[in-house]
């Protein structure tokens, strides 16, 4: 079966990659382009472990065909913050103990991330509600909310706006 | 959990898509959100040689509000329902089933055209749509249709869109009646273990002038009742009419063992699901 | 400032040692998503390995065609029995003294089972390939009930053994029947069962469930056949078990095997165990002589890899009428499906469900386990437990409630009056266990009064009146729980796995600047071992936690250890870390001394240095001593600063806890709401409060999972009915509440820092209190014991059948 040219942009970057159709977008990201922050849990979209931002939106990259995003912007964990500068998000599951085996953490911040630029001051139901696409096995959720909470508070400073 | 081989088709013309279609037939299948028909591929129990996408296919996105009749795109996720301020005050029940609806990555992905076309009986979409009274505008080589929500379901993955037809288009009366979709399920996101979508309309006089029901995942298709509504257009919205509309709606039911539990058990629960619906909806008049 | 101006206060603080919320050291990683786990690892020329797996429970193999599968372009091979058995490999020793078929060999004995691996270039076409391999079944009865395995038609599982009477734990009665393990005194606790004033009895159920990591079993086999070396990357909690196992089955010298456990998404037991796919990985690459890997789907993980529980509990207590108990007894039907794979250390063939008198003083007791084969998939594993903890914590707080109904006396009372007190430890159990601290009746009545207990009962009895009355439609449940765990396998006279004592180990460099490397022989699945087990060290060594790395997790640098599951790192490892620790700070006292120009005796530790006694302001820190024993000739001592420590511990570790969960109930829905959870561990001395938090979160949150729906549930065929996660309950941050944590702090006195384990305890007596809350909130009604788990369908059973539904 032939491939195809996969144009997208990942994390600021131009890439490209060589994909039948049925390749599915996780595992071109995974093992052609070496984005190995998102991973698969389920394969059933139950568990959001691959969850990426694609267009401004949160999807899980194991149910779409990495051909359906051609063209895309995709924003994965590893384009969220870097070494010498993390996202609020990323400090504060930090410092709250927001993760353990940290499987389902690239998912779940890439989902709060979207979360919150949707909605910058969520209750915590709200944020109970809007990542409920992504299971967690290890922290019991607690201090996931709390770091998100946390997150958005610091978000909503104004000497946060660089 | 790998799919199978297949040639991809992006259309950027509805034409096109009925065209490929037609010239495809049975080896193709229409994608729209993926997110019923992509993991059925990673089983290979969806095995089609040909993927005709319509995400390209700008004008099946829409929601237009005009004439007292809503239309929405087949191609309109639940995330865009969710956000339309539009269809809230036009229709207010659908952000409310929408929200009820897997969960947020599968809401920007999911389309209303795909949870109302593919005939799941535990998509939630198509008991709303018979409770709205929408019909599907259906395209195909020989034109374009209408089909009544009411008319068209027939069995579970069954439905009166031919094969060779995509569904374009969501056509329902505006409805701000008090309305309700109630869904019982074993967490967030799951399917029903039983649901009710219930609509109410309340007259100056204080009368049931419109009432609208209709039940998800409790038979092999969406289950309208309409014997339900007419009691309670008779006999008002009252203690007595409600429980005879629920016994009414509960015999037209046919929910089977699964996980979620014995026939016995949804049977209990739909009615206590419709009754909370009914009870919601009238209070919202 | 200086060192010497700094307060002993301050420099404690300093080290980041014990009893300091330390952030954690792994989060960096993760949170940028830099993890490296098994499916990251990417290789020149890696294969992908899939498997052909059985349709059927129960079936004869007649033949395997995989000519359509080898015509595929990138298919490499398709391995089968046939292809493993001149090597010995189609078959592989369970850790329960059994034997597992690693391809199927002429019989398939459960659904997802094993029949043929595929090895490709990629996983598609291999996936491709699966689907092309033609297996010719004969289809076989069914056996998935085990009350009907020694029936006259039952059909024989394991024709392999079916002529054997003896099998590795005792006599066999029954083809199908695989031990009986016996424990304490039958006839005198029958005896006190016949003369006691009150007798309860119940069947308790704890149903089939798995671990269900986030990531599911994967490994990256790579034969170097140029330097003769394999190295297998995978999910292995027990790295160096697996180099040995892997030793032993392929002939490879062990010295030439490197396994590396890398990063692990979760563990829970689950990945305890061998399994065919690191086998047929392993094969495949010295076959192939390029690496290859294999990653389980979640599917395959849930119905092949290793289940939890599934344990029928028929129990006796006795007490007198004012509810002093006098006797309790136990017979287990454990059904461990097709092969005999538990997890237990060698001698214990049922886990430690001897410890199934949990927290009372019970003067006489007696368990008898009957281990029976089903056309069901192996495992038993510990999931989040300590080899069967959790089915003896909830029997025994299951029979307590059961007791307090049938003496009609509340059973928060009834439990206070039967702990053991404080100035019986150490307490010998009727069960052969010595426990080794402990202060129940402190930590229980901190528990009541945290959530106002009579308040909570006053209340609950005014909803049933208005219930009665019509009021509503909702009950209240209060379920109780104080559980007893036992953790820290353990002590190596009885404690084994595959022949390997249960020590754990750790290796400590000291380098020249003052910073270190420890080394241990467990592996983090998420505990944040990097984290703790350096403040262990910090406080013993006086080196602050940040200049101290921690690894695990490769055999070619670790010390050999055990592993990670049944809470046993801080107990073993963490003990040996605390040792070693103290065998650098006995040589640096040496050393101190010398640079200090003082008798050995003269000088003494604190917090960081070597202080000259009456002296104070003579000192020389650790860090300073490190330096010197790399740069200077100290008469009579070794340059460098390394210890290394084996730690063979004297007992295990009795954690504890006093949890309280209340529920809301709505009897004609079965729905379930979590209003409260108040759980009070007291896990001895804490090391990083924290994670210990974090971990009691999360092993809460699988307890109510557990509890109130998560099951591997099978139809009578023997298909796997909750394969995936939309029926594999997994609850999501919307089902799961907010919990108050609380502790005591009773330390190990066998314990180098007195610390016990904590990881499990959560899930050890979390499920007994949701339980309990479902079962107390129709106690009014005259309800015993429901089973588990409490889905919505199975609540509103129990009212349905209570006749609340007329």
């Amino acid at each position: 079966m032939s491939k195809t040219t996969i144009k997208l942009n990942v994390n600021g970057q131009s890439v490209e990659a060589q994909a039948e159709p049925r390749e599915l977008l996780i595992h071109v990201l995974r093992e052609q382009l070496q984005i190995t922050g998102p991973h698969i849990g389920c394969e059933t979209s139950h568990c959001g472990a691959c969850t990426v931002d694609i267009d401004g939106k949160s999807i899980k990259s194991c149910t779409l065909f990495a051909i359906q995003a051609q063209g895309s912007e995709i924003t994965t964990i590893e384009g969220l913050g870097n070494p010498d500068k993390l996202h609020v998000l990323q400090e504060k599951f930090k410092e709250h103990h927001g993760l353990q085996c940290g499987y389902c953490t690239p998912g779940m911040i890439t989902r709060a991330h979207r979360l919150l630029e949707e909605n910058p001051n969520p209750t915590e139901e709200d944020v109970r509600f809007g990542i409920a696409g992504n299971l967690c096995r290890c922290t019991g959720y607690q201090n996931i909310v709390k770091a998100v909470m946390a997150a958005a508070d610091e978000l909503n400073q104004p000497e946060a706006v660089a | 959990m790998i799919p199978g081989r297949f040639e991809y088709h992006q259309p950027e013309t509805l034409p096109a898509a009925v065209a490929l279609l037609s010239d495809l037939g049975e080896d193709a299948r229409v994608i729209a959100g993926g997110h019923s028909l992509i993991p059925m591929m990673k089983l290979r129990l969806a095995m089609p040689e040909h993927l005709i996408d319509l995400r390209a296919i700008g004008t099946l996105r829409h929601i237009t509000v005009a004439d007292g009749q809503v239309r929405i795109g087949a191609m309109t996720t639940q995330a865009e329902i969710i956000d339309s301020g539009a269809l809230q005050q036009s229709a207010p029940i659908l952000r409310e089933t929408s929200l009820q609806i897997a969960d947020p990555q599968v809401r920007y992905a999911g389309t209303i055209g795909g949870n109302v076309a593919n005939g799941d009986p535990g998509n939630d979409m198509p008991a709303l749509m018979q409770c709205l009274d929408a019909s599907f505008k259906l395209q195909g080589p020989s034109g374009e249709r209408e089909v009544a929500a009411r008319e068209f379901y027939e069995a579970a993955y069954f439905t009166a869109r031919d094969d060779l037809e995509i569904l374009t288009e969501i056509l329902f009366p505006v409805s701000t009646a008090g309305y309700a979709y109630e869904k019982q399920k074993r967490k967030i996101g799951d399917y029903a273990t039983a649901a009710a979508a219930v609509l109410l309309g309340k007259g100056a006089d204080g009368n049931c002038n419109h009432a609208a029901i209709a039940l998800t995942n409790l038979a092999d298709t969406p289950i309208y009742c309409e014997e339900a509504c007419a009691q309670l257009l008779q006999s008002g919205v009252n203690a007595a009419s409600i429980q005879s509309a629920v016994q009414s709606a509960m015999g037209q039911i046919e929910p089977v063992d699964d996980n979620r539990g014995p026939a016995e058990f949804k049977k209990h629960a739909a009615a206590v699901i419709l009754k909370r619906a009914i009870d919601i909806a009238w209070s919202r008049n | 400032m200086s060192a010497a101006e700094e307060t002993i206060q301050e420099r404690t603080a300093a080290l980041k040692g014990l009893g300091t919320s330390r952030k954690r050291v792994e989060d960096a990683r993760f949170t940028q998503g830099k993890g490296n786990y098994v499916d990251d690892i990417k290789m020149p020329d890696m294969l992908f390995g899939d498997f052909v797996r059985s349709p059927y429970a129960h079936a004869r193999v007649k033949s395997i065609d995989s000519s359509a599968a080898m015509a595929v372009p990138g298919v490499i091979a398709v391995l089968t029995a046939q292809d493993l058995e001149p090597l010995s490999l189609h078959w592989m020793p369970t850790l329960a003294g059994d034997k597992q078929m690693v391809l199927a060999d002429g019989k398939v004995l459960f659904q997802g089972q094993e029949v043929a691996f595929v090895v490709a270039e990629d996983r598609y076409i291999a996936a491709d390939a699966v689907d092309l391999v033609q297996v010719e079944y004969e289809e076989l009865p069914v056996l998935v009930d085990p009350f009907k395995a020694e029936l006259p038609d039952a059909p024989v599982l394991r024709e392999d053994i079916a002529d054997a009477t003896e099998g590795a734990h005792g006599p066999r009665r029954h083809p199908n029947h695989i031990f009986t393990w016996e424990q304490g005194d039958k006839s005198a606790t029958e005896a006190v069962l016949a003369e006691a004033p009150v007798v309860a009895e119940e069947m308790v159920y704890y149903h089939r469930t798995h671990p269900c990591p986030m990531e599911t079993c994967g490994a990256v086999a790579s034969m170097d056949k140029v330097n003769g070396k394999l190295t297998l990357w995978g999910t292995f909690q027990a790295p160096h078990v697996v180099r040995t196992v892997a030793s032993l089955l392929s002939g490879i010298a062990e010295h030439n095997i490197r396994v590396v456990s890398p990063d692990i998404g979760g563990g829970f037991g689950n990945k305890v165990g061998v399994y065919p796919g690191y086998v047929c990985a392993i094969v495949a690459s010295i076959v192939t002589g390029q690496p290859v890997k294999w990653i389980e789907d979640r599917m395959e993980n849930l119905s092949a890899t290793a289940f939890a529980r599934d344990y029928w509990m028929k129990g006796k207590i006795a007490a007198t009428d004012d509810g002093k108990i006098l006797g309790l007894w136990c017979h287990t039907t454990a059904d461990h499906g097709a092969f005999d794979a538990c997890a237990d250390p060698t001698k214990y063939p049922a886990g430690f469900m001897n410890i199934c008198t949990g927290s009372y003083d019970i003067p006489m007791a007696y368990l008898a386990v009957d281990g029976i084969y089903t056309n069901k998939a192996p495992g038993g594993v510990a999931y989040r437990c300590s080899f069967r903890v959790t089915e003896a914590a909830y029997f025994i707080e299951r029979m307590i409630e059961v007791l307090a109904i049938k003496l009609n006396m509340d059973a928060a009372e009834l439990r206070a009056k039967n702990f053991i007190r404080k100035d019986q430890f150490p307490y010998h159990s009727a069960l052969g266990w010595e426990y080794d601290s402990g202060d129940y009746h402190t930590a229980w009545n901190k528990a009541l009064e945290a959530v106002n207990y009579t308040g909570l009962r006053a209340e609950q009895a005014q909803q049933v009146e208005d219930f009665k009355a019509g009021k509503t439609r909702k009950l209240m449940g209060i379920g109780l729980c104080h559980f007893t765990e036992i953790v820290g396998a353990g002590p190596v006279k009885n404690c084994d796995i595959l022949g390997m004592g249960m020590f754990d180990s750790c290796e400590i460099r000291i380098h020249p600047t003052g910073s270190a490397i420890a080394r241990l022989g467990t592996i983090s699945q998420g505990q944040g071992h990097a984290t703790t087990f350096a403040q262990i060290l910090a406080s013993e060594i006086g080196i602050s936690a940040d200049d101290i790395t921690v690894e695990e997790g490769d055999t070619d640098t670790a010390p050999y250890g055990l592993g990670t599951y049944g809470s046993r790192s801080t107990p073993v490892a963490g003990a040996a870390t605390a040792m070693a620790g103290r065998k650098i700070r006995a040589k640096a006292q040496m050393i101190a001394a010398y640079l200090l120009e003082v008798h050995d005796n003269d000088i003494e530790w604190e917090v960081d240095r070597f202080v000259v006694k009456g002296a104070p302001e003579r000192f020389k820190t650790m860090k300073e001593v490190a330096f010197a024993s790399y740069t200077q000739v100290i008469p009579g001592v070794e340059p460098g600063l390394e210890a290394v420590s084996y730690y063979d511990p004297p007992n295990m570790t009795y954690p504890f806890g006093a949890y309280i969960c209340v529920m809301d109930i709505d009897v004609d829905t079965g729905e379930s709401d979590i209003r409260q959870f108040y759980a009070l561990d007291d896990c001895g001395t804490r090391i990083n409060p924290m994670i210990i938090e974090g971990q009691v979160h999360g092993g809460l949150t699988e307890a109510l999972a557990i509890a109130l729906g998560q099951e591997i549930a099978y139809d009578e065929l023997g298909n796997v009915k909750t394969g995936s996660l939309m029926d594999f309950f997994i609850p999501t941050s919307w089902e799961t509440p907010n919990y108050q944590t609380d502790f005591t702090e009773t330390p190990s006195p066998h314990h180098p820092i007195g610390a016990k384990g904590v990881g499990e305890s959560p899930n050890v007596g979390g499920v007994p209190a949701f339980s309990n809350a479902i079962n107390d909130a129709f106690r009014a009604f005259g309800l015993t014991h429901t089973h588990m788990p409490h889905d919505h369908w199975r609540i509103w059973k129990t009212a349905n059948d209570l006749g609340l539904h007329s």
